[in-house]
């Protein structure tokens, strides 16, 4: 043969080839080997959603806090010192926070009276319009087949804009590293996030997996918040939705929440 | 050359700085050390070679399957159906973290950050209802 | 080059040293912070962005003034720009290298950066960001470099930089353009749901840069060799001076249109940066600060006279980029998330590792321009110009 230069890199070339082929080899042959399958018990839903009904909420004392606590225990959710540094994936506010433009002093003689001032749980709406979603730079945060808007909080690199586009202030970042300030026992089945993270309610979706309603649905007494599959016609959450008007938080935004609030 | 006197001196002390680990070190062995699987299982996940060569992969992908694919539950090359998860499945048979995972990460100077979120198995034997707020590992 | 930074005279040394110093004052502290976490800012979970990521917004805009030399120059043969086009593409380089740095620090988990290489996300507006920023301080430290360097040899650039010139034109308008997208694309902000936000960022990169080397012009002026001449500075003041009006027109058509239509979503926020609003004011010192010496700016830039005096001039745009570091740095990031989306307030004080830490890369930032000014004044004092 030529021993031209030539010849040297198409023999080189294929030789680079050549080294490549076992790795490619590797991969392919063991991927048919493992699998991956949902949960066996999962519960499937084509678009989960959840309706608070207000009203029941009212059977339950003041100052019930059963749904948020319920949802910090399980998923390790610090308590910080310092109100700046908070981290909640479900809290309890009043009327004029949770729906900003609709109070009105002729109109919330209901909410006073009826409602009895009772304060409105909130929580990330995993909308299906999601702005979190669209301005995440890394799809740390995005949404799930089933509705569902979920964190990685392993890729999350903490820039914050997720909690810039939210309209519903759903997300916290941990400003401090958290495990010094998880006060509840902690949950060993679920992990803690690292400090430099944003979190938010992830529709408990490890739950879900195994066949489990979510944390604070399970814990509220009185049935008032109520979980499940709106592309369901059967399910108890369109049931709710025919037999009654429901309002959402600012849906004008086009974020098409999903979470509606029965007054 | 110029300054020939300075070049020299300045090429030893390079080569003296480059290969002080390898002088260090040489004539003496390195031992893998002795690791505590925790557990009387034989059998792991996967085959013990390839958990030994793979976990680090086979970690990646059991996170991006739950976290970004929703699933849950792994058929290995065994048939055997596992739970994917590190916190609950792993640790079951390897329960104690410092005398196996950690001495030989330790060995090879590796640190993975799992351990700042993910929750390992409690030091001492403790009772589950204890209060645990643990330090991060880093 | 870079060896005429190492020969300097004394005050040179000095001032070097004294930014050295800041800039290790600013890292230790970044050192705590990476220990500590975000938190040992005035950050909270309801003002989720502060100074570090104003005063990142503030300098794109100073960054993209290069722009405000180089189109003149290069597409209109302004010759008298010639001498100074370079100090505005070495101010970009030291700008943009700012605003990166103000982003790193501004991360909470910074070892994870590259996830926006390794999972490129179009639909996200931050992903263009670093796009646009890293290009643009390709570009000008190319086009710098290499008409510095031809300058020094006493002959023309090489032809592969005019293309390069040309793009960096649209690109300069870009950079600012994709950072008043981040804010102007989000539903839940009122406050910075505008259309007229990235004309606003231009309007203000636009004054606050010239302003920031008309200064940087006199000073070399006084103290060295160097004379960039009085009609190139004269125009770059009109610039600044038409840049200011245009600003400040923008800010009153935001007033217009936030205080007629009566929106609170909207509304709420100027309430609270002019009035205050709840009993929470402590934005209000800064912002009528800004207000004030914005049309002190106006005043005395429209005026012939003190434009053309060499005492009013340097007061007029000291008082032009004040007045716009404190809107763009400042007040624009903390405003849109007071009140928060649930309409409460939480206010925010900037702590001192955070104020250290910005000190720290600013210093950065004016080391980097030191630096290069002194390489190129240095070049620029043995060579003779060759028009291009």
């Amino acid at each position: 043969m030529e021993n031209t230069r030539r010849r040297f890199l198409q023999i080189a070339g294929l030789s680079v080839l050549g080294f490549g082929a076992r790795p490619v080899l590797d991969a392919v042959a063991q991927s048919n080997q493992a699998q991956y399958m949902p949960g066996p018990n999962a519960l499937v839903g084509k678009r989960w959603a959840m309706v608070v009904d207000q009203k029941k909420c009212l059977k339950a004392k003041d100052h019930c806090k059963d749904c948020v606590d319920a949802c910090h225990r399980v998923h390790n959710v610090p308590t910080f010192d310092n109100p700046k540094d908070e981290v909640k994936w479900i809290w309890l506010t009043a009327y004029d926070h949770a729906f900003p433009g609709e109070e009105n002093k002729y109109a919330e003689d209901y909410i006073k009276d009826s409602l009895k001032g009772l304060p409105f749980p909130v929580l990330c709406n995993h909308c299906d319009n999601p702005p979190c979603v669209r301005v995440c730079p890394v799809k740390a945060t995005f949404r799930r087949e089933d509705g569902i808007v979920m964190m990685d909080y392993h890729r999350c690199i903490g820039c914050r804009f997720c909690m810039a586009a939210c309209p519903y202030g759903a997300r916290s970042l941990n400003w401090r590293d958290p495990r010094p300030f998880i006060k509840t026992e902690l949950n060993r089945e679920f992990p803690t996030r690292c400090r430099g993270v944003v979190e938010k309610c992830n529709f408990c979706f490890e739950r879900l997996s195994k066949g489990l309603k979510p944390a604070c649905v399970e814990a509220c007494k009185d049935k008032g918040l109520v979980f499940g599959d709106m592309e369901d016609p059967n399910s108890e959450v369109r049931e709710l939705l025919r037999k009654n008007p429901t309002i959402r938080r600012k849906p004008q935004l086009g974020t098409n929440p999903q979470v509606y609030y029965i007054l | 050359m110029y300054n020939a006197g300075k070049i020299i001196i300045g090429i030893i002390i390079f080569l003296a700085l480059i290969l002080f680990p390898v002088l260090y070190n040489a004539g003496k062995t390195a031992t893998p050390p002795k690791l505590e699987v925790g557990t009387q299982e034989k059998q792991c996940v996967e085959p013990i070679a390839y958990m030994k060569s793979s976990h680090m992969q086979l970690l990646d992908t059991w996170r991006d399957e739950v976290v970004r694919n929703g699933k849950r539950e792994y058929i290995s090359s065994t048939g055997k159906k596992f739970d994917m998860s590190l916190q609950n499945t792993c640790t079951k048979c390897h329960v104690k973290k410092d005398q196996f995972c950690d001495r030989c990460h330790n060995y090879v100077d590796a640190s993975p950050k799992c351990w700042d979120c993910h929750i390992a198995p409690p030091e001492k034997q403790a009772a589950p209802q204890e209060k645990q707020a643990r330090r991060s590992n880093d | 080059m870079l060896e005429k930074a190492l020969t300097g005279n004394r005050s040179y040394f000095g001032w070097v040293a004294v930014l050295l110093i800041i800039l290790a004052i600013g890292f230790l502290n970044y050192l705590k912070q990476l220990g500590y976490g975000l938190g040992i800012t005035g950050m909270s979970r309801d003002v989720s962005w502060g100074l570090y990521i104003g005063q990142f917004t503030f300098l794109v805009g100073v960054a993209a003034s290069a722009v405000m030399l180089v189109l003149p120059y290069y597409l209109h043969n302004y010759k008298v720009f010639g001498k100074i086009t370079l100090l505005g593409e070495f101010l970009a380089v030291a700008s943009v290298t700012m605003c990166l740095s103000f982003i790193i620090v501004d991360l909470g988990q910074p070892s994870r950066a590259f996830n926006v290489l390794l999972h490129p996300t179009p639909n996200s507006v931050l992903f263009w960001d670093m796009v646009v920023l890293n290009g643009y301080l390709f570009l000008n430290i190319v086009i710098g470099w290499t008409v510095l360097a031809a300058e020094r040899k006493g002959a023309p650039p090489p032809r592969w930089v005019k293309p390069l010139i040309y793009i960096s034109i649209p690109w300069a308008v870009s950079i600012h353009t994709v950072t008043a997208f981040l804010y102007a694309g989000l539903p839940g902000r009122g406050f910075w749901l505008t259309a007229v936000m990235a004309p606003r960022f231009l309007g203000s990169a636009f004054a606050s840069g010239p302003a920031l080397l008309i200064l940087f012009c006199m000073f070399l002026r006084k103290y060295t060799k160097f004379d960039a001449g009085w009609e190139a500075i004269q125009t770059l003041a009109k610039i600044v001076t038409y840049a200011m009006i245009i600003s400040v027109f923008f800010v009153l058509c935001e007033l217009f249109t936030v205080y007629y239509s009566q929106i609170p979503e909207h509304m709420s926020h100027f309430n609270y940066i002019f009035w205050g609003l709840h009993g929470h004011g402590n934005l209000q010192p800064w912002m009528w600060t800004s207000a004030i010496l914005a049309f002190v700016a106006i005043g005395l830039l429209i005026n012939p006279k003190t434009r053309n005096n060499e005492k009013t001039l340097p007061i007029a745009c000291a008082a032009a980029f004040i007045a716009l570091w404190i809107e763009k740095g400042g007040i624009l990031v903390i405003t849109g998330y007071t009140p928060s989306p649930l309409e409460t307030i939480t206010e925010y004080h900037p702590t001192a590792p955070e104020v250290s830490i910005t000190l720290g890369v600013w210093a950065l930032g004016i080391l980097i321009l030191t630096i290069l000014y002194k390489v190129a004044l240095s070049v620029k004092e043995q060579s003779v110009e060759i028009p291009h």
